[in-house]
């Protein structure tokens, strides 16, 4: 009998499971992020859903998620957030061709796609990080 | 191809989101940062300025496009990963129904609160 | 400081390399071999050595040894490489850690089975598709194409099937169903090829649910592809054609045509006799 060895990386290959460049762990981190916003907005839907019985109502709401928990998980909800929309950015006009330059007759040392688009994504990283510290400044220092 | 005709309107929809939620975070987030650089003075979460962009036609109606446009992109992606996942055709079938089932019921009823919120008169 | 083992005079490195019998089944292990260096060997010659003298039963896959029959493609020091085109010295490691691809079923040690890559690869029919049989079987004149519309898609033409793309592929690693950046790109470079015809038969596999929107530009097909073939910009310029033709910005070129004969053809007249043979055959 002859055995074959499966041997798929499954959700582990997501994360890791070689010597990648960042592009690979951006993929990632856009599907996280994005799963958590939508977590976070089909709750939300629901939550904001308390208006309908009026003020109070809405204010017992807000109370309730009026604690250092919630508060962290929103942060890392609006942190999320950043990252996927500015990736994300990066991303459709990717997946439209239009940073990844024009085929022809490859030449040694080969570049590619990624290669050439990468600055590209060092952008979206900077601005998303610039992004980062204002969201930090609102959650931690300004908010009453 | 029905696969292209779906994946362009989850493009769309994030460009569109962009937009959307760009505004509605600014409100709600980049406020303080503009009131400490003195470009304003709001408190978004206060519950009456809550009910006050809700009874306007304005947030109302960009409320409810952006509820449309996040169900579609985020349930789309949702049913996009789980592809991914070598699951049986037929579960895969059944995940597809059960997105576009949620989410016309998740809109239906945050259409019906924006609406509701809209028309409700004295708060 | 050197990075590999001194032995008496001949430096060596060490080797660790993935077994898997199929006959007793398990779970793969991993093997040390200690193996004598030279100027210039490759991964591969390695193997070679170690098959050679100490252990006959190590199988993988392997033909040409200069990159060009693309059958082995192995996991090498952590990513998805050729053994015959990368030389030892060049990993900068003191051990050379071997497995088989990733995302491919072992069949045995080192040889991954291919079925998967080649089925994908059949079903974006990658082909030149006519209209007309009769011409395409039994053709009077070649097909009319510029060279400009030749860098369309001759990159992607360089394609070998190792497969490294495929397992390097975050999507393929999850995905069973997934046409994979392989065959994507293969049916990208026959819609590109302006002497096709079939552009709804590669279309099919191409735009189907398990096509070229499950990329999500991870990169890493493009990174370890050893021609150039660049599978990322062809997944990304099937998408943007399709996109563009949906906003009935572009419409289907028809098939090139068989180029015209050329009238006052004389080359007949032109080429000189051949010289009267110098040496006479014996019959
Ligand atoms: C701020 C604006 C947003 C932009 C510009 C954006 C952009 C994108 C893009 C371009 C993709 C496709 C990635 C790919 O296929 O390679 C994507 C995927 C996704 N997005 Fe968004 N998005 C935005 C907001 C949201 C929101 C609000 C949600 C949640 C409701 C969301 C949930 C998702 C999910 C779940 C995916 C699938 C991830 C994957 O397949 O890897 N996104 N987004
Ligand atoms: S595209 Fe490159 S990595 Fe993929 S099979 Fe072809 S030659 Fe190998
Ligand atoms: S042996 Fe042919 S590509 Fe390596």
């Amino acid at each position: 009998m002859q055995h074959r060895y499966r041997n798929n990386l499954g959700l582990w290959g997501w994360l890791g499971g070689g010597r990648y460049g960042f592009d690979r762990y951006a993929y990632a981190l856009h599907r996280l992020t994005g799963l958590g916003i939508l977590a976070y907005f089909l709750m939300h839907i629901f939550v904001t859903g308390t208006r309908l019985n009026g003020p109070e109502a809405w204010e017992s709401a807000m109370n309730f998620f009026d604690n250092p928990l919630f508060r962290v998980g929103e942060f890392l909800v609006y942190l999320a957030f950043l990252y996927h929309a500015v990736n994300g950015i990066r991303l459709v006009l990717v997946e439209l061709g239009l940073l990844v330059g024009k085929p022809g007759l490859p030449s040694y040392p080969y570049s590619n796609s990624v290669i050439r688009h990468r600055p590209v994504l060092v952008g979206a990283m900077v601005i998303t990080a610039v992004l980062v510290l204002f969201a930090g400044a609102d959650f931690f220092f300004l908010t009453k | 191809m029905r696969e292209s005709r779906l994946w362009f309107w989850h493009i769309l929809s994030a460009v569109a989101i962009l937009f959307l939620l760009g505004l509605h975070m600014g409100i709600m987030h980049m406020g303080t940062v503009l009131e400490a650089l003195g470009l304003g003075s709001t408190h978004p979460t206060a519950t009456a300025e809550v009910f006050a962009r809700s009874q306007h036609l304005f947030f109302m109606i960009t409320y409810i496009a952006l509820l449309g446009t996040a169900l579609f992109h985020g349930l789309y992606g949702f049913r996009s990963i789980l592809c991914e996942l070598s699951l049986s055709q037929s579960l895969q079938k059944a995940i597809g129904r059960l997105c576009t089932v949620a989410g016309f019921a998740l809109f239906l009823y945050g259409t019906y609160v924006a609406v509701r919120v809209f028309q409700m008169k004295g708060v | 400081m050197s990075t590999s083992k001194e032995s008496g005079k001949m430096k060596s490195i060490v080797f660790e390399v993935l077994r898997y019998d199929p006959e007793k089944g398990g779970v793969p292990h991993l093997q040390e071999f200690t193996v004598p260096l030279h100027k210039g060997m490759t991964v591969l010659d390695g193997l070679h050595w170690i098959k050679e003298h100490e252990d006959p039963t190590l199988a993988w896959r392997s033909s040409c040894r200069m990159g060009i029959c693309g059958s082995c493609g192995m996991f090498i020091n952590g990513l998805p490489r050729l053994a015959c085109t990368n030389q030892i010295t060049q990993l900068h490691s003191d051990r050379v850690v071997i497995k088989p691809l990733p995302n491919y079923d072992i069949i045995r040690d080192l040889v991954p089975d291919f079925d998967r890559l080649f089925d994908r690869h059949r079903s974006v029919k990658p082909y030149l598709i006519r209209r007309d049989r009769i011409e395409q079987n039994s053709p009077t004149r070649e097909y009319f194409q510029s060279a400009e519309e030749l860098q369309n898609y001759i990159q992607f033409a360089y394609c070998i099937k190792c497969g490294l793309c495929l397992s390097a592929c975050p999507t393929a690693a999850t995905s069973d169903d997934y046409v994979g950046p392989q065959a994507l790109t293969q049916g990208w470079r026959y819609l590109a090829d302006t002497r096709d015809e079939g552009i709804e038969e590669h279309s099919e596999a191409l735009y189907s649910k398990h096509g070229v929107y499950r990329c999500h530009f991870a990169g890493a097909c493009s990174q370890v592809c050893p021609k150039g073939v660049d599978p990322a910009m062809a997944i990304q310029l099937a998408k943007q054609a399709a996109f563009l033709k949906s906003l009935g910005k572009c419409q289907d070129r028809p098939g090139a045509p068989v180029t015209p004969p050329i009238e006052n053809w004389v080359s007949e007249k032109q080429v000189p006799k051949a010289p009267a043979p110098t040496v006479v055959r014996e019959s």
